[in-house]
């Protein structure tokens, strides 16, 4: 899939959001910086700045999701856009109106943007190549393929905590196969430039290819934690027991739940982190997830500003005006 | 030392003067970023302010999003202090068109309701668009429009009119 090409104008600015694949560094930076300046906005008196006002924002769930839909919905409303939050998985599609269908009719309701979250990998490309010119679209996760924001929020707490990331080891625990959330992440941290990419998980969840993406595959947790700095733990998706993949939950635990005497193997300041929502007792032990070095709930708050900084970035870009030309401060 | 980073110097230490004139007891001084903060913070020097220095950056309050959309290089705005019921000097380096002031009105309301603002800047050139006048004043200057003032900074402060084709 090349989502890069068409996420990106001519001048190399986002005009979509759909993948962290082949973007560069300076462009991730840049949505980083950015939300470190939209994370001020919620802690004013107005919490809310007029950089989208009047403009639409059409959150498309055609998969269920409590904190992506509700954390995108409060990001376009502190830029000050109208949103509205259609549950598709319940609605039209249920009465066999196509993709397609649906599309046009909210284009015809002037949308400017749609954040699109959807089972089928490649679902938010596919909308963004038959959207109209002139609307964005940003992907709340696809299939197994993307979960582009939810990377870089955890690329944002990642940098709130350690700063730099070349010296950083960072593990990520579990069902590596089937998680968007893994693989927007691997890119992203090697975009970046860390140190190095560890993927530990039971041999039926760690995809056979996964080291052509740079990273180094532990089926043992204890030899995977040992010196990490960011330990992100993965969701145990509960599908996945019927599926012959895994023996049992408890069985689960025992080799891969991440205990307080398992983080002891990692670095003293090591922070531990997860896209949520947790089960606790399945890949993380509760004392582990409300201990202190536990930033789970900062990530979701970093999830709005991270929102934010993308929302901004794709509406503003689609101008058209060459940057070059751009009077940077007129009085 | 070249000429303009001279004049500068005295038309500093004349909105100081000014100010002092002006201001009550204990006011609070926002500069906007970059050139603004680079004249509050010589100005916050001299006047002496107990209060730390804020600094305002605009660009999620521009009226020129939709034609040009967001800058690069964004230095979040940061106003370390509560602006309810105070006096506040908003310096900006150079007044133009007025939109700048006007951005930076609707920020600071969104921070608080303050009692009074004192709006100082450093150059007041003629091309406003908008009905704002600056309380004090370091230069007026009338320029074309195609003539654009460009401060650098901070250390020395030094003023460039550039012709645009």
């Amino acid at each position: 899939m090349t989502d890069s090409n068409i996420q990106l104008d001519k001048h190399g600015r986002l005009k979509h959001f759909l993948t962290i694949e082949g973007l560069d560094r300076s462009l991730l930076q840049d949505i980083l910086n950015y939300a470190e300046s939209f994370s001020g906005v919620g802690e004013r008196a107005v919490k809310k700045v007029p950089l989208l006002r009047g403009k639409t924002i059409a959150n498309l769930f055609f998969e269920p999701s409590t904190r992506t839909r509700t954390t995108f919905e409060l990001a376009a409303k502190r830029l000050s856009a109208d949103v509205l939050s259609l549950n598709i998985a319940y609605s039209a599609t249920k009465k066999g109106e196509s993709l397609l269908d649906t599309l046009r009719t909210l284009e015809a309701m002037h949308c400017d943007m749609f954040v699109v979250r959807h089972a089928d990998s490649g679902a938010a490309h596919f909308i963004a190549s038959h959207v109209a010119p002139g609307i964005s679209v940003i992907n709340g996760g696809d299939g197994r393929h993307a979960h582009p924001t939810q990377a870089m929020l955890d690329m944002f707490t990642i940098r709130r905590h350690k700063g730099d990331f070349a010296p950083l080891r960072v593990a990520i625990v579990g069902d590596i196969l089937h998680s968007r959330v893994a693989r927007s992440e691997i890119h992203a941290l090697s975009i970046l430039g860390v140190n190095e990419i560890r993927v530990i998980g039971p041999r039926t969840l760690v995809p056979k290819d996964i080291q052509t993406l740079g990273v180094h595959v532990y089926h043992d947790l204890d030899a995977g934690l040992h010196d990490a700095d960011v330990i992100i733990v993965l969701r145990l998706q509960h599908e996945r027991m019927c599926s012959a993949l895994l023996p049992g939950e408890a069985e689960y635990f025992n080799l891969y739940g991440l205990t307080e005497k398992r983080l002891c193997l990692a670095k003293p300041d090591a922070i531990v982190m997860h896209p949520g929502p947790i089960n606790r007792g399945v890949e993380i032990d509760s004392q582990v997830a409300d201990g202190k070095r536990s930033v789970i709930l900062q990530q979701v708050s970093h999830g709005i500003a991270v929102r934010m900084a993308v929302m901004a970035m794709t509406m503003g870009n689609l101008s058209n005006l060459d940057p070059e030309t751009i009077d940077a401060h007129s009085h | 030392m070249n000429q303009s980073t001279h004049d500068i110097e005295l038309w500093l230490s004349t909105m100081a003067d000014q100010l002092g004139k002006i201001i009550s007891k204990e006011p609070l001084m926002i500069g906007i970023l970059t050139g603004g903060v680079w004249i509050a913070e010589r100005l916050h020097k001299k006047l002496q302010l107990k209060d730390p220095l804020g600094q305002l950056n605009i660009a999620f309050y521009r009226d020129d999003f939709s034609h040009i959309g967001l800058h690069p290089r964004v230095t979040p705005s940061s106003l370390p202090f509560s602006v309810e019921n105070r006096e506040i000097i908003l310096v900006d380096d150079v007044l133009h068109t007025g939109r700048t002031i006007r951005a930076a009105l609707n920020e600071i309301f969104d921070y608080g309701r303050p009692a009074r603002i004192i709006l100082a800047a450093l150059i007041e050139r003629s091309g406003r668009e908008l009905p704002f006048s600056a309380d004090v004043i370091g230069k007026r200057m009338s320029l074309k429009a195609n003539e654009h003032v460009k401060l650098s900074g901070p250390e020395p402060l030094a003023l460039e009119i550039k012709t645009a084709e």
